[in-house]
């Protein structure tokens, strides 16, 4: 989409951001110790470290991602709502306060605590260091996709300002300051998102989701041996026709503008159905919709095709509760934008055309996991596997363990995380309506998925876009900021202090936390940069494979098995990371990355977890069994 | 600020009990998630199912499994507290 720099969203958000580094600064002198760095002293209040929890896991991924995929594939994208949640149940039921009873600061600190093991120490600091770099791609992809249309700014710059306020966040005041941005932040985007819902359902479901909102015109045409000849409206040529599979697309000219229509019915009466087109010519011009870019043609979309309330078809349902609401996009129609892409002559040409589809099929799994039609095993393992993962990446996650740390008792551990799944829980069921909201009012970027929520909150003002659109940022910087954080602790306390044994003085250790934070930030910036076009969410689904793969097996068996042994663990450790490492990168996606064919990847699978996740704890009970017997027999 | 104090954790009786407690409720929970990707997995269309109020099993189901563990966290906090007011009284945490 082609966007226009807001003067209202610019001020709005240096507001915020410019608040969130006078947090820090203020919390800044608070951070003296190594507990203060690391573990804002474990002095938090479980209210506000259950918020900041919220804050913490409330993602790019959650707040952009997820309304994304919902608003382009429906329920498909609310099931990563049910299992980011899901998730929550195994840290609180399993995790949350054994390891509070265990650790220090870091995730190796409660691993180590029984063994004083260095291998334990060693693999534990790497996968806090892969996961947490994992989950520090897609949010700083998601930060250059969010800067992008707010400030007119080139994706590498969204990143490098979100990499550096981070980085000037967490090399300042580390885990207090990062607790308060993430309350903060945390309670905006649950108060927000829940306002924007009710406007939603205030409005309701409308045939014309508001006036500006483009009206697409279908035209009668003239078949001829298969071929369009001519269209039912005088100032239309027939410039060429392109097949592909089983669809037709038209290339029409009007008054020297060129655009691409499908072909929707072939009977009796052809038409010819408008569709959104980006065209890249050979000498490297781009048109979009058949114009050049500054004219600014390549608008916003998404609506509904047929509303029936009663059996009655309306042109709009006037407000609705929530359940009426799902009940209403139940019975209508809803039309979505699928992408196609071909060359044509000389040209690449990159088509969005009208997919009408049953609101049953909206509100119930498979737009986008193939479960029902065309699907293999190894497409329903591909949901299975995806649904492991997150059920049991959650509580694996070192940046979310390390927040038991700020707490001062097992009893408050607990309890901030029954905040945080409130809260969170709140928001994933909010996620439904923003994203199907999305849907039906034109909140749809076709080229940018995760611009959903923004562009939704933009159809009911520009005040609220900017605001959501600050919020969303600050949504980043919080979770980026606890990322660093995780990653600091595992390259300073861990390696550095751990296993290597540097003498450090209490500021030696907060200095080299800042110095580590400030490697790993910019290490962040560089993969964001590059892997700008990846998929948020996808990227995020990985990040929670791997850490449910070597990082969950080492914590559950060693709190629930006694006979589990240090060797037990850091194998089991470096097999997760590695198989999860392994078939991701062989992996279709991965495949077509690299530009092969995704049909050639040895291992058909999207998400490791199905995988790697049992081989995690395979591994520590044969090692754990084989290690302790050599041990017994010693003694 | 709501910083509460650093308190010292000393001995909890209640430790085993709410263990028992948290593997329990875990594997209640992991049975109705496992039946929700189950159903999706293997029956995809009885997800479009009409279940209650005209709402079909996807939307039920999917609502129902976020309440359940809001609720569930709220009823494993209020027995563990109970827990320990009950066993660790005069004594430790």
């Amino acid at each position: 989409m082609i966007y226009q720099v807001s003067f209202t969203a610019i001020v709005i958000f240096g507001i915020f951001v410019l608040s969130v580094l006078g947090l820090s600064f203020f919390f800044a002198r608070k951070a003296k110790s190594a507990s203060g760095y690391y573990a804002a002293g474990g002095q938090i209040h479980w209210l506000v470290n259950g918020i900041a929890f919220a804050g913490d896991y409330l993602s790019a991924a959650s707040f952009l991602g997820i309304c994304g995929m919902i608003a382009f594939f429906g329920y498909d994208g609310f099931l990563y709502s049910i299992g980011y949640l899901a998730g929550w149940v195994v840290a609180l039921f399993l995790v949350a306060e054994p390891l509070k009873r265990m650790g220090k600061y870091t995730f190796a600190d409660a691993l180590d605590a029984k063994f004083n093991s260095r291998s334990i120490k060693l693999t534990a600091a790497i996968s806090t260091l892969v996961v947490s770099i994992f989950y520090l791609i897609p949010q700083m992809v998601g930060a250059g996709a969010l800067v992008t249309p707010l400030l007119g700014l080139p994706h590498w710059i969204g990143v490098v300002i979100v990499g550096s306020v981070v980085i000037f966040i967490v090399a300042t005041a580390g885990m207090t300051s990062t607790t308060y941005v993430q309350f903060i932040k945390g309670a905006l985007l649950i108060v927000f998102s829940f306002a924007l819902v009710v406007m939603v359902l205030n409005k309701g479901i409308n045939l014309s989701p508001s006036k500006e909102y483009h009206r697409f015109v279908t035209l009668e045409a003239s078949l001829s041996a298969g071929r369009v000849q001519g269209v039912a409206h005088p100032d239309y040529r027939v410039l060429g026709q392109h097949r592909e599979g089983e669809l037709t697309f038209v290339k029409l000219e009007r008054n020297g503008v060129t655009s691409w229509w499908k072909l929707a019915a072939a009977g009796a009466k052809p038409i010819l159905e408008e569709a959104l087109s980006i065209v890249s010519l050979e000498d490297g011009t781009v048109l979009y919709n058949g114009e050049p870019k500054e004219n600014r043609k390549f608008y916003q979309v998404g609506h509904v095709n047929k509303i029936v309330v009663d059996g009655k078809e309306v042109a709009a349902t006037g407000p609705l509760g929530p359940f009426a609401f799902l009940n209403r996009i139940k019975d209508s129609e809803i039309t979505r934008f699928t992408s196609k892409a071909f060359r044509f002559g000389s040209e690449n040409v990159r088509l969005f055309y009208q997919n009408v589809t049953p609101g049953r099929e909206v509100i119930k799994p498979g737009l986008y996991y193939k479960l029902d039609k065309g699907a293999t095993i190894w497409s329903r393992l591909d949901f299975l596997s995806l649904m492991l993962a997150l059920f049991l990446g959650t509580s694996a996650l070192p940046h979310i363990l390390i927040r038991y740390y700020t707490v001062p008792s097992q009893r408050a551990a607990r309890k901030s995380t029954i905040v945080a799944i409130s809260a969170i829980g709140l928001f994933y069921i909010l996620t439904l309506f923003m994203g199907t909201g999305a849907m039906i009012n034109g909140g749809l970027d076709v080229q940018n998925s995760n611009m959903s929520a923004p562009l939704l909150a933009k159809t009911f003002g520009l005040t609220l876009f900017s605001i959501i659109s600050a919020i969303a940022f600050a949504t980043i910087l919080g979770t980026v900021s606890g990322l660093i954080v995780a990653a600091s602790g595992a390259v300073a306390h861990d390696l550095m202090d751990k296993f290597l044994k540097i003498e450090m003085s209490e500021k030696g250790k907060v200095k080299a936390g800042r110095i580590a934070a400030v490697a790993v930030g910019i290490v962040a910036i560089i993969l964001g940069i590059i892997f700008e076009k990846q998929n948020v969410n996808f990227l995020v689904g990985l990040a929670f494979a791997i850490a449910a793969s070597a990082n969950l097996p080492a914590i559950l068996m060693l709190l629930f098995w006694k006979k589990t042994t240090s060797r037990g663990i850091s194998w089991a450790i470096s097999v997760g990371v590695l198989s999860s490492l392994g078939i991701i990168l062989f992996s279709p996606t991965l495949y077509e990355i690299y530009g092969l064919s995704p049909a050639q990847a040895p291992i058909p699978l999207q998400n490791p977890g199905i995988i790697s996740i049992p081989l995690g704890f395979i591994t520590l009970v044969v090692a754990s069994l084989l290690t302790g017997k050599r041990a017994a027999k010693k003694a | 600020m709501l910083h509460e104090p650093i308190s010292e954790t000393g001995t909890d009786r209640s430790i085993p009990k709410k263990t028992r407690l948290g593997i329990f409720m875990f594997l209640f929970y992991m049975v109705v998630y496992a039946g929700f990707v189950f159903i999706g997995m293997m029956f995809p269309r009885a997800m479009g199912a009409e279940v209650i109020g005209g709402q079909n099993l996807a939307a039920v189901y999917g609502f129902g499994l976020i309440l359940l563990a809001v609720l569930m966290g709220l009823i494993y906090n209020f027995l563990c507290t109970r827990y320990e007011n009950r066993m660790n009284a005069g004594g430790a945490e």
